[in-house]
């Protein structure tokens, strides 16, 4: 006759579980890292000669931010809430205002000939300002340029920019390339 | 009648407990899979700004990051409450993060380096200055592409 095995007692698994997962909860964190994605532009070459690019006037829509909080943009004064909208009226220019952005006729694939923008956004702030605002106006203008591509996409392919594919959100990019450029830093104002 | 005869004081059916640790198991590999492990200590207080049009990270292995913020409360009485800047595990200066970029890069293999992302975890009440100064820095090692770290608002 077969002896019987004598079972394992199983009852401090249970122990070890817990003290495994309390390890666990205490050492690791579960915070999703999400931020806004932005490229520096190169530093310039000294030895290179600076070509000062020739921007029109009405190409650029200069926002500026003082030690204050408060913004600039285009020389009159404004609230946070305004920029996305007066960014979006800039870029399109639904009405051909002489003073908001040109085109330019480009050929693209799917849209055919499309009149892509020539506006730049230039963001300028001081050292003093919060970094609360800044990430509020930086937020406000890359809504303003993801709203207009929404808008293209949902037009031209029936669904929302986020949910198209690699090429079709390349198309869409280049209708509507975002330009936003951090001027070189200055020095103006105290800390 | 005997068939509903109080036999005595009854003792409690005891719960068994034999699937307790299946349960706890699930519990940990649930924890193990979702969560990643934390690898600095923060020394700085990095409360982020709110924005809504934030984009999730994807490789977090090609991120680099540098934190700016005031000093912890603990670490106020030797540092002071000015900004200040924390590489890995460190106080760092400025003209430490051409170094900090160059080994991030050097840890990463050859086809994923330009791929180098940095993001900024800057507390909301800093000053610009020091975040442009930094900026400024990864101009000069060349490591372009950031991100500023944003919490979603809904």
């Amino acid at each position: 006759m077969a002896r019987k095995v004598p079972e394992v007692n199983a009852s401090s698994t249970a122990d070890i579980a817990f003290l495994l997962l309390i390890f666990f909860l205490m050492t690791t964190t579960m915070n999703v890292d999400t931020g806004l994605t932005r490229m520096l532009p190169p530093m310039p070459d000294p030895k290179q000669k600076q070509e000062d690019v020739e921007v029109k006037r009405r190409n650029i829509f200069t926002v500026l931010i003082n030690k204050s909080d408060r913004l600039l943009v285009r020389g009159e004064p404004m609230e946070v809430s305004m920029l996305k909208e007066k960014t979006k009226e800039f870029i399109m220019n639904p009405n051909n205002d002489p003073n908001l952005a040109e085109f330019e006729e480009r050929e693209l694939p799917k849209l055919g000939m499309y009149r892509v923008s020539k506006g730049v956004v230039s963001l300028q702030n001081d050292r003093g300002t919060s970094y609360d605002m800044y990430m509020k106006v930086q937020n406000e203008l890359v809504a303003a340029y993801n709203e207009l591509r929404n808008d293209l996409s949902m037009s031209v392919y029936g669904k929302p920019y986020g949910k198209l594919s690699k090429d079709e959100q390349e198309v869409i990019s280049k209708a509507i390339p975002m330009r936003i450029s951090e001027a070189e830093p200055k020095n103006v104002g105290g800390k | 009648m005997a068939k509903f005869e109080r036999k005595g004081k009854k003792e409690l059916q005891q719960i068994s407990t034999a699937s307790l640790p299946d349960i706890v198991f699930m519990l940990l590999f649930f924890f193990m899979v979702s969560t990643t492990m934390r690898e600095t200590t923060l020394m700085v207080r990095a409360q982020l700004p709110e924005a809504t049009e934030v984009n999730k990270l994807e490789k977090k292995s090609l991120v680099s990051y540098i934190y700016i913020g005031p000093p912890t409360k603990q670490l106020q009485a030797i540092f002071g409450t000015e900004p200040r800047i924390q590489l890995n595990d460190s106080f760092k200066t400025l003209d430490d993060i051409r170094d900090f970029i160059a080994a991030e890069r050097e840890a990463l293999k050859e086809e994923e380096k330009p791929l180098l992302t940095t993001s900024l975890k800057v507390d909301k009440d800093t000053r610009m200055g020091i975040v442009t100064d930094v900026k400024q820095e990864l101009r000069k090692a060349s490591a372009l592409k950031i991100v500023y770290a944003a919490r979603k608002a809904e």
